[in-house]
């Protein structure tokens, strides 16, 4: 075991904790506890909002798989990677105010209480709680799975018991202390991102011999490292533009991010938050992956992608910064999960248990259930990514792609058309999920753009016919102008 | 209902500006990559070491994006109240 490397994530996982503690207060004191546990009573100011999208949307892809695919690709897969840099000021401009006004006009908690109220249709509510509920518990499945590895690589423990020093630190602070806690500690685990970012790339620098020096090895050993197109010429301009909507502005119709764009206490925050969102994500996504491909010299040979980023810090770092770094990527890991779990246990409480089985329930009951769903769903997700069974892999796959096709029009136009309905909106996402998946499996990337392409423009059709075509019998009040 | 929200308006407005921006950060990137970045390897250009076309589509991009952001909030996005008159302190 690595002490120095260790100290660092221990004093990490210490002040996550204390968060956690420190937010449950406010679930104690509250008298709305829904509010309060399910966002945070929207009281989120700008760094904090900023902090909270950027950490829950960059996950383990950002700080290990997407190095390790620069590291082989070359300078064209730090290009694809800034197709991200509008999920910093996209997603809370579009939204923007309107989403956050009739959120609060409708009492909405969730995406789902959002397209309750803006389409009044039992089966929108089904059909998206369902879709948040399926795939994104495999999502955490998946990345809880990632973050037992971590562990695992840094302790030399078990992948059993480094799975349950994952589980559960993060179980402890989501439980106790819900929406409020998770955003808090994203913002503390997205600026341990920032810093290790920062860190890494500037030790790479120096250990490669200057930048000069790295870009003329990566030359000599093969040019195409250093061409727009990847090290194989197989990036190609139309599937590289295809990221823009798969990982930049398709990440609107993600439940996860879309529910932070309720919770922010002023337009002055949210001002804010578009601001340092921008910067924040761009110089992440900017400096991890090109750290992959920087390391490239340094380490040449590796064939594992995902072990660039742990190896480099390793080798270019002392052992205590070098722990201070490696605790990014478990901070990215975290707080997507926390984000996750406390938003799939929405999904179970508020949007089916108190839509559909008991909409009298009180305070504390609904505490009671809120607490004991959270702590069921964690345990079920530590359970299942013990050994992951392959459908939870499998809709893992859809989890992104397919939520973006599912929600991202009946949330926009239902923002800003006002003839949008609800025979739109359920066409929509039965179109988006139905087609991701099949394209998926049996044509994937068509035409050399990526699969999310199609599923988004047939979801747009299926909205705007369906809105179009089927008229509602009541006329219904638009509030949405 | 108030069936036109003033507030709705600048919101509107907003948005659109959002999707400008994105257009725009499209637009630069792409050019930039594929512009310079087309030719043969061995005629590339090379800007603090890195080559010319990396340097304007994935820096300078971020660098303009950030700054056209920055003046798109302070020029153009409104401060307004996000509650409605009569339901401020939103309780259960």
């Amino acid at each position: 075991m690595k002490w120095g490397v260790l100290i660092p994530l221990v004093i990490f996982l210490a002040i996550i904790f204390l968060i956690g503690i420190w937010a449950s207060k406010y679930v104690a004191r509250t008298n709305s506890f829904i509010h309060e546990y399910f966002i945070g009573g929207r009281e989120l100011g700008g760094f904090v909002l900023a902090m909270t999208m950027m950490a829950t949307y960059a996950s383990a892809s950002s700080f290990i798989g997407g190095p390790g695919v620069a590291y082989t690709q070359g300078l064209g897969w730090v290009l694809l990677s800034m197709a991200q840099l509008p999920a910093g000021y996209f997603v809370l401009m579009i939204l923007g105010k309107k989403f956050a006004i009739l959120a609060r006009k409708y009492n909405a908690v969730t995406l789902v209480d959002f397209l309750k109220g803006r389409y009044r249709s039992k089966w929108v509510v089904i059909l998206s709680a369902l879709s948040i509920i399926v795939f994104l518990f495999s999502a955490m499945a998946a990345q809880w799975v990632g973050g037992g590895i971590i562990i695992e690589s840094l302790t030399g423990l078990p992948y059993s018991t480094a799975l349950m020093i994952f589980a559960l630190s993060v179980m402890v602070y989501v439980v106790i202390g819900g929406f409020r806690a998770v955003a808090v500690t994203d913002a503390v685990q997205g600026t341990a991102m920032f810093v290790g970012t920062l860190i890494l790339l500037i030790a790479t620098i120096s250990a490669g011999g200057g930048i000069d020096n790295i870009i003329s090895q990566l030359y000599a050993e093969d040019p195409g490292l250093i061409s727009p197109f990847g090290a194989d010429g197989t990036l190609t301009p139309l599937y590289v533009s295809s990221f823009w909507i798969l990982v930049g502005i398709g990440v609107i119709g993600l439940p996860q991010i879309s529910v932070r764009a309720m919770s922010y206490k002023s337009s002055k925050a949210m001002h804010r938050a578009i601001i340092i969102g921008t910067i924040v994500v761009g110089f992440i996504m900017l400096g991890m992956h090109l750290l992959g491909v920087f390391a490239r010299p340094i380490l040449p040979g590796i064939e594992h992608g995902d072990k660039v980023m742990p190896t480099l810090t390793l080798t270019v770092l002392p052992s205590w910064l070098a722990g201070i770094v490696l605790a990014a990527p478990m901070a990215a890991i975290m707080s997507t999960v926390d984000s996750l779990l406390i938003l799939v246990s929405s999904a179970v409480v508020k949007d089916i248990y108190l839509n559909y089985i008991k909409p009298d329930a009180g305070n504390e009951t609904v505490k009671k259930i809120s607490l004991t769903v959270t702590t069921i769903i964690g345990v079920l997700v530590f359970l299942i990514a013990l050994n992951p069974p392959d459908l939870i892999i499998w809709l893992n796959l859809f989890a992104f792609g397919g939520l973006e096709a599912t929600f991202i029009w009946p949330v926009v136009l239902g923002l800003y058309w006002k003839r949008g309905n609800k025979y739109g909106a359920v066409l929509s996402m039965i179109t988006g999920i139905l087609s991701y998946i099949l394209i998926h499996v049996y044509f994937p990337n068509p035409f050399g753009a990526h699969t999310v392409v199609l599923p988004v423009l047939f979801s747009l059709l299926a909205y705007v016919s369906g809105s179009l075509l089927i008229k509602p019998r009541h006329k219904e009040v638009c509030e949405t102008t | 209902m108030n069936k036109k929200d003033p507030r709705f308006k600048s919101a509107n407005k907003e948005a659109v500006i959002g999707l400008i921006l994105v257009i725009v950060n499209f637009l630069m990137w792409f050019a930039f990559a594929y512009g310079p970045g087309s030719g043969a390897v061995e005629n590339y250009k090379y800007i603090f070491g890195l080559p010319s076309w990396f340097f304007y589509s994935c820096i300078v991009t971020f660098i303009v994006m950030v700054l056209l952001v920055i003046l798109a909030v302070k020029l153009f996005f409104k401060e307004v109240p996000l509650e409605d008159e009569q339901e401020r302190g939103d309780g259960q």
